[in-house]
């Protein structure tokens, strides 16, 4: 139980957090379609993040889903640090949007087959909305990396600043041997596998190159975080915190 | 009327204004420095016809389809989308209206299918269905 609980929530803090990053791109996108692109997937993450929360709660009594999302303290958090970064340069958003997405695509993926029920199902039910995102990312990867010599270095550093990061998506949990021994999930380390090999041809096709030396920013999935995410916790829960407990919107 | 002086910087990325006053004839507009017109056209299910909607403007048929996405296949039922450069369409002159007055005129009524007489029969039948 304890390690369904642990996954659901990694799944849920990273999609929330991912999710109110990519938000931050409304009214700023380089053109009106990304602006209007990034504010719906953003919706989708927060979507997402709101489907593991309602399992929480239903399924182990938790508290409720905007308890869950606005009230937990910095330390409780267990996203990877990766989606919790400020968004700097498009470039730079774009980046993490393509490594963050195979993952989650992937991870869904592999939980079509879970013994859990409810992940199985939320796993059928969101996937047209992950291959998007994927699409999305995959088209503007490579086209930049193919363009010119300012958005191709653009791209490359990104990749090389993000990559470390991008490998915390991985970090094992505690619980690794028991989700795959209950035919949960398949673990941290066979997605990251699957994960090179999907991710890998198309950052060739992008004239990229994937960093040689790499060691995983690993932390976030123990509540240990930058100093980028209090800032972000502080804002998303600005409103609520102003309004007494148990008022209706 | 009030005229934009050329060299007024664009934050667009799709539009580039050739600067004439610094340039005599040499300017090009480069690959990409202005986004393509592109013909969207959306399918509510499979089977139905793909009905024009509207244009996006971007660098390739890819990102048009991305673009015509977001724009077009968030909100309606949709299965799938078309996206055709609009320099591809041919159309008639609108000089040549005329040509089409025919189709309408009073005396050419009979072409008009609401103009059958089945239609009467029609509408005959579902009014005593209603009454039934």
């Amino acid at each position: 139980m304890e390690a369904i609980k642990n996954l659901l929530f990694r799944m849920a803090d990273d999609e929330l957090i991912y999710g109110h990053r990519m938000s931050e791109w409304t009214g700023m996108g380089p053109i009106m379609e990304e602006d209007i692109a990034y504010s719906s997937m953003a919706q989708d993450k927060i979507g997402h993040a709101l489907a593991n929360y309602s399992i929480l709660e239903k399924e182990f009594q938790t508290a409720n889903p905007d308890k869950l999302a606005f009230f937990r303290k910095e330390n409780e958090m267990m996203n990877c640090q990766l989606v919790e970064l400020s968004n700097h340069e498009y470039d730079f958003s774009l980046v993490r949007h393509f490594l963050f997405d195979h993952a989650d695509f992937i991870r869904y993926e592999m939980l079509s087959t879970s013994s859990f029920a409810p992940l199985a199902q939320l796993s059928k039910k969101i996937k047209g909305e992950l291959k998007y995102h994927v699409l999305h990312a995959d088209t503007w990867l490579t086209r930049l990396g193919n363009a010119t010599d300012e958005s191709h270095v653009r791209m490359q550093s990104a990749l090389n600043e993000l990559w470390n990061y991008a490998l915390g998506i991985f970090e094992p949990s505690d619980f690794e041997a028991q989700l795959i021994a209950e035919k949960i999930f398949d673990g941290e380390k066979v997605l990251q596998q699957k994960w090179i090999e999907k991710i890998s041809p198309i950052i060739e096709k992008a004239n990229l190159k994937i960093p040689t030396s790499s060691s995983p920013v690993y932390g976030g999935r123990k509540g240990y975080h930058t100093d980028q995410l209090q800032p972000l916790l502080t804002e998303m829960a600005e409103v609520i915190s102003s309004e007494a407990e148990g008022t209706e919107w | 009327m009030s005229k934009i002086p050329l060299n007024t910087p664009v934050l667009d990325p799709r539009i580039k204004r050739v600067d004439l006053e610094s340039t005599y004839g040499t300017t090009a507009i480069g690959e990409n420095e202005h986004w393509i017109s592109w013909e969207v056209f959306h399918q509510k299910k499979r089977g139905d016809q793909h009905v024009h909607v509207g244009i996006v403007h971007a660098p390739d048929a890819q990102l048009a389809l991305l673009f015509a996405k977001e724009q077009f296949g968030r909100r309606l039922a949709c299965v799938n989308l078309w996206v055709t450069k609009s320099s591809d369409i041919f159309s008639f002159s609108y000089d040549d209206e005329d040509i089409f007055d025919n189709a309408t005129a009073p005396e050419k009524q009979y072409r008009e299918a609401a103009g059958f007489k089945v239609m009467e029969k029609i509408n005959r039948y579902k009014k005593s269905k209603q009454k039934a």
